[in-house]
Formats: C-alpha cells, sequence, structure tokens
C-alpha cells in the first residue's frame, strides 16, 4: 500500500477534527441558548446528542424510514424530550440555588441515559453515511463523505439560528430575555415560554447533533457525558453565552483534540481538552474571545 | 455538642454494635456486614463531601478521583514498593491533599457551574490517567494482589474486624466532623452557605476556608480509598469512574446535603440499593437511581433526613 504523505496525514487529522469540533460547536450553542436565557448549565445537555443519534438509529435503521423523515422525526421527537424537561424540573423550581439546578438537570441527565440503556442496551450502534461510502480523495487525505454532511448541516443550524434570532419575534424575545428578564416581562413577553424554548432549542440542535455524528463515530447510551463536558469546554473557551465564540471554540478545541490523537498519544486525546477546560477555567474564565466585561453582556 | 447529636451517636454506636449480632446469625443475610463495610467507606467521603456541599455551599463532582488517588497510591507503594499499608496511607493522604491544594484554589475560586464542570473534568483527566499510565496503575486490568491490613500481628482479613476498622474511623471521623461544623471554621463555613458577599463583608476569609474543607474533604476521600484497597484487594480504574462521583454527591443529597447525618442515611440507603436490592432492575439500576435523585430534589429537597420533621410540620399545620 502506498504511505500517506506527512500533508496528507495533518489534512487527514484536520479534517476528523472539524468534524468532531463542529458536534462541539453545536453542544457548545445548546449550553449558550439555556445559559443566556435561564443562567442554568443544563448537564443533560450531551444526553441530547446521545438521543439524537440513537433515535435516528431507530427510525433510519430499525423501521427503515427514508432518511430525511427520519431525521425530522429524530429532531422533533428530542425537542419533545427538552420541552417535557424544562415543564416537569426546571419550570417547577423557581427560585432554586444553583447547586439545585445542578442536582437537577443532573438527576435528568442519569434518567435519559437510564431509559437509553433500557431500550437501546449497552451496545454501539451505527447507520450508513447519508450519501456514499466511498471516500473522497483530498490532497492525499481520504475524506469521509458523512464528514461533508456535517459540515452542511452545522453551517444551516448556525445560519437557521442566527436568522430566528435577529428576524423572528420569538428570537428578539429570547433575546430580550437574555439581557433583562425582569425588563422582558415588563413589556409583555412570556418569560416562562422563553425558557420552554430554549430547552426545546438546545434539545433540537442536540438531537441534529447526535443525528449526523453516527454514522462516523457509532453512538452509546453513555456517550453523552464526555460529550457534554467538551462541548462545555467549547463554550467556556468561547466565552460563555457566544454565539460565533462557541462554532470556533468548539471546531478548534475538535482539531487540537484530533492532532493530540494523531501525533502524540490517543489514549490522552480525552485529558487534552479537558486540561484546556481546567486551563481557561483557572486563568482566562471569560474566555479566549470575551473580555470580563463583554462577558456581562449576554448577546448571541 | 448539643443534645440532638449526642442522641443520634449514641443510637449509631448502639445500631453498629447490634448490626453484626443480628446478621451474622442469620444465613441469608450474613453477608450484609459485608455491605456494612462498604456504606462505611462510602460514608468517610460523604462526610466530607457533606462539609463541602452542605455547610461551604460548594460541589464537587470529582471526588471519586480523590478516592482513587488514596487507592491507587496505597496499592502502589503496598505492591511495588512492599511499604507498611499503614504508612502508605499516609502517603496517599498526604499526596491526595496535596493535588486537592493544587486543584482547589483556582477551581474554588469558580462559582456554581464552573466549579461543577472543573472539577468534572478533573476526575475524568484522572480517570483517564489510570486507564493510560499501564506500567504504573496496570491500566484499565488494573491490579491486584493486594495485601490486607494488619493491626500489631492481628490480620484483619475478616469481615467482623475490618467491620469494626472501618466503622470506627467512620465514628472518629464523624465526632470530629461535628466539632469542626460547631467551630470557628464551621460558623464561618455556614456563613459562606448562606451569602458569600455578606460573608466576606464581615470579614470572613471565604477562599481559604473553602480551600481547607475542600482539602479535608479530599483527605477523607483518600482515606476511604485506601481502606477500599485493602478490603478489595484489587484496583482498577472502573472503580473510580465519573458515574461514582456522581453517586456520591447522589447519596449526599438523597439523605439531605445540609445535614451530616443526612448524609449517612443517604450512603447507608444508597449503598444497600446498589449493592442489594436493586439487583432486581440488574441492567437499568441507572434508571431507577436517576427517577430517585429527581424526586427528592424535586419534592424533598431537604433530603429523607427532613422527612420526619416535616411530616411533623404538615401535621401541626393542619
Amino acid at each position: 500500500m502506498e504511505k500517506i504523505s506527512l500533508t496528507g496525514q495533518l489534512i487527514q487529522y484536520i479534517f476528523t477534527g472539524i468534524t468532531v469540533g463542529s458536534i462541539y460547536a453545536m453542544v457548545a450553542l445548546g449550553f449558550n441558548i439555556i445559559y443566556n436565557v435561564t443562567e442554568i448549565i443544563n448537564f443533560a445537555q450531551g444526553e441530547f446528542v446521545m438521543l439524537g443519534g440513537l433515535i435516528m438509529v431507530f427510525f433510519s435503521a430499525f423501521l427503515k424510514l427514508p432518511l430525511p423523515l427520519a431525521f425530522l422525526l429524530t429532531v422533533a421527537v428530542v425537542t419533545g424530550v427538552g420541552a417535557l424537561m424544562e415543564r416537569f424540573t426546571i419550570n417547577p423550581l423557581k427560585n432554586a440555588t444553583v447547586l439545585t439546578m445542578i442536582i437537577v438537570t443532573i438527576a435528568v441527565s442519569i434518567l435519559l441515559k437510564g431509559i437509553a440503556m433500557f431500550v437501546w442496551g449497552k451496545d454501539p450502534y451505527i447507520i450508513p453515511p447519508f450519501s456514499g461510502s466511498e471516500p473522497i480523495v483530498i490532497l492525499g487525505a481520504a475524506i469521509q463523505t458523512q464528514t461533508l454532511w456535517v459540515l452542511l448541516m452545522t453551517a444551516v443550524v448556525v445560519v437557521l439560528l442566527s436568522l430566528f434570532f435577529k428576524k423572528t419575534r420569538y428570537g428578539k424575545a429570547m433575546l430580550a430575555c437574555a439581557d433583562d428578564p425582569d425588563a422582558a416581562r415588563l413589556v409583555g413577553i412570556k418569560v416562562n415560554t422563553m425558557v420552554l424554548i430554549s430547552f426545546a432549542l438546545s434539545a433540537a440542535i442536540g438531537a441534529v447533533a447526535g443525528a449526523i455524528i453516527t454514522p462516523i463515530s457509532l453512538m452509546e447510551y453513555d456517550r453523552g457525558a464526555l460529550l457534554g463536558l467538551k462541548g462545555f469546554g467549547a463554550s467556556v473557551l468561547g466565552g460563555l453565552g457566544s454565539f460565533y465564540g462557541a462554532v470556533v471554540a468548539g471546531i478548534l478545541l475538535g482539531i487540537i483534540e484530533s492532532l493530540c490523537a494523531g501525533l502524540i498519544s490517543s489514549g490522552y486525546k480525552d485529558a487534552v481538552a479537558l486540561l484546556l477546560l481546567l486551563l481557561v477555567l483557572y486563568v482566562r474564565p471569560s474566555g479566549l474571545f470575551g473580555n470580563v466585561e463583554a462577558g456581562k453582556i449576554k448577546e448571541f | 455538642m448539643d443534645r440532638q447529636n449526642r442522641n443520634r451517636l449514641v443510637g449509631l454506636i448502639f445500631f453498629l454494635v447490634l448490626f453484626p449480632v443480628l446478621v451474622m446469625n442469620v444465613g441469608a443475610i450474613g453477608h450484609y456486614l459485608d455491605v456494612m463495610i462498604f456504606v462505611g467507606i462510602y460514608s468517610l467521603i460523604n462526610m466530607g463531601l457533606s462539609l463541602l456541599m452542605g455547610y461551604a455551599g460548594q460541589i464537587s463532582l470529582g471526588h471519586a478521583a480523590f478516592f482513587g488517588l488514596g487507592a491507587y497510591t496505597s496499592g502502589i507503594l503496598c505492591t511495588k514498593l512492599s511499604l507498611s499499608p499503614w504508612l502508605a496511607m499516609f502517603a496517599g493522604v498526604a499526596i491526595t491533599a496535596l493535588i486537592a491544594y493544587i486543584v482547589g484554589v483556582p477551581s474554588l475560586k469558580l462559582k456554581g457551574h464552573y466549579l461543577a464542570m472543573a472539577t468534572l473534568g478533573f476526575g475524568v483527566i484522572v480517570y483517564i490517567f489510570f486507564n493510560e499510565e499501564v506500567a504504573l496503575t496496570g491500566g484499565p486490568s488494573g491490579f491486584s494482589d493486594i495485601p490486607g491490613l494488619t493491626i500489631m500481628g492481628l490480620n484483619l482479613n475478616n469481615d467482623l474486624y475490618y467491620y469494626i476498622l472501618v466503622w470506627s474511623l467512620v465514628l472518629l471521623t464523624l465526632i470530629f466532623s461535628l466539632n469542626v461544623i460547631n467551630s470557628r471554621i464551621g460558623r464561618a463555613l455556614r456563613s459562606l452557605h448562606d451569602s458569600e458577599v455578606a460573608a466576606a463583608a464581615m470579614g470572613v476569609e471565604t477562599s481559604r476556608f473553602k480551600v481547607i474543607i475542600f482539602v479535608l474533604s479530599a483527605a477523607y476521600a483518600s482515606i476511604a480509598g485506601s481502606l477500599y484497597t485493602h478490603y478489595v484487594g484489587f484496583l482498577s480504574p472502573s472503580s473510580f469512574d465519573l458515574f461514582l462521583s456522581i453517586k456520591l454527591v447522589m447519596m449526599v443529597v438523597v439523605g439531605g446535603m445540609h445535614n451530616i447525618w443526612g448524609a449517612l442515611l443517604g450512603t447507608w440507603l444508597l449503598t444497600f440499593l446498589g449493592n442489594e436490592w436493586l439487583h432486581v432492575f440488574h441492567d437499568f439500576d441507572i434508571l431507577v437511581y436517576g427517577a430517585i435523585l429527581l424526586a427528592i430534589v424535586m419534592f424533598l429537597p431537604e433530603g429523607l433526613i427532613d422527612l420526619t420533621p416535616r411530616m411533623r410540620r404538615l401535621w401541626k399545620g393542619r
């Protein structure tokens, strides 16, 4: 077999990094949307990704529905889970302490993980790539077609979210809540509804991420925690609450991780992302792209 | 120590003395003594966690790491360097406390969610370390043949002796912790829990006290880890994973996080559930754990320890 050149290898790693990083970016976006509206960090965010992957497996591989339909149904179901979570656990606990909120979202994450294990068992699942399994060769690196799907869908999510927050009534109302919930309430915005939408929206983004990554990295019931943790790393790195920061930091994190795995040690690749998270938290908790003042102004 | 604490302490000692007598004579539940040893080991960790969460108002989702550091230090020093287990236990506490200090100083400057994520991240990093440093830790498959404990020539390789050892340490730690709670540090901590800003304004050195309690709780966890190692005689990373950290927090919350007795109650209940009674549900025990935790936080936020006082309040309110 022909030896792959070093450039080819590097390009390969970078593409892998961008792919995984897109997923982290989407998890980070989910964190940010909920955080902006409620100041809650949702520890169940990673579970939405896991559910998205496994429900996609159910619809497309088990029920053999056509791909677009399976995808839409997956997103719809997980969005529903997010909305239910808000209605039954977050909404009744108004004015709870941060500690209680952390524990509640952890409880939900354990519950979702338990349900997933009950339904799908402990084995990982895979589905075929969305289109053609023949990899494309770019500069000596073999790129899976699914990678292109991941990039495309990430771009679609980012564009749709921007439009949502800039153009629609609900999006603008959510921004208003993020700025000042009391003032938003005074001008007639139903803050309650906005919190509900923020959870539903985060769950939807998580579902998209899970559904598109499953053909590449497989999916099993206990993947949520680590995905959530790294997604949180990305959102902190980008400055918690910052929309574009999350995207850039997520992809950056993915590339760093993939280069470490390829060039240094694959066993420690998860540790690298987490060490980076700790470093940012310790040294610059406002993130790479925010300053302390900007960290306080909650803008998407 | 006030009357309630003294009464509870007497009650606990009474129960601990009776327990082996009752259990060992009934064949079907004879192994409950073994479960009770694990209750004791986890109680040691959770008393520290209770001081940290319930009294200082800080969360740690990484305490399995400190438990593991104590366990691995003991295991490695005893097998590879043939050090005396007691010396190794001491070394474990020293190493764990040092690491807790290094991690604690920057981490405890963080608030709420950031602190939770930082400790979570730290826990996962230590777990990966246990898995990857194969030469030192044996990697994912771990290592075995760790010697048991002896006191003055008496081999403690017996459930009853080990039970007595573990629970004596638990009682000592409990009394020590109750004294900490009623000391100047304890009062400072409670002021932290209510309002950190107000406490700081009154001249309480908030960050110093938080770090002291964090290091103390890590030391408790390390001792628990050493006891665990010598009892089980076998170590592998899966005993110290992320889910254990979460389960520890869960025990504290289910029992009642604002009360060290609640931590003991929660540990007792969930350990028996996990090791014994949940076997009925074998493969979906996580589901049951999640449901229990959610139910407690939603409907009994002060934990099970608050159940009877709450009933009484409801009754009187009528």
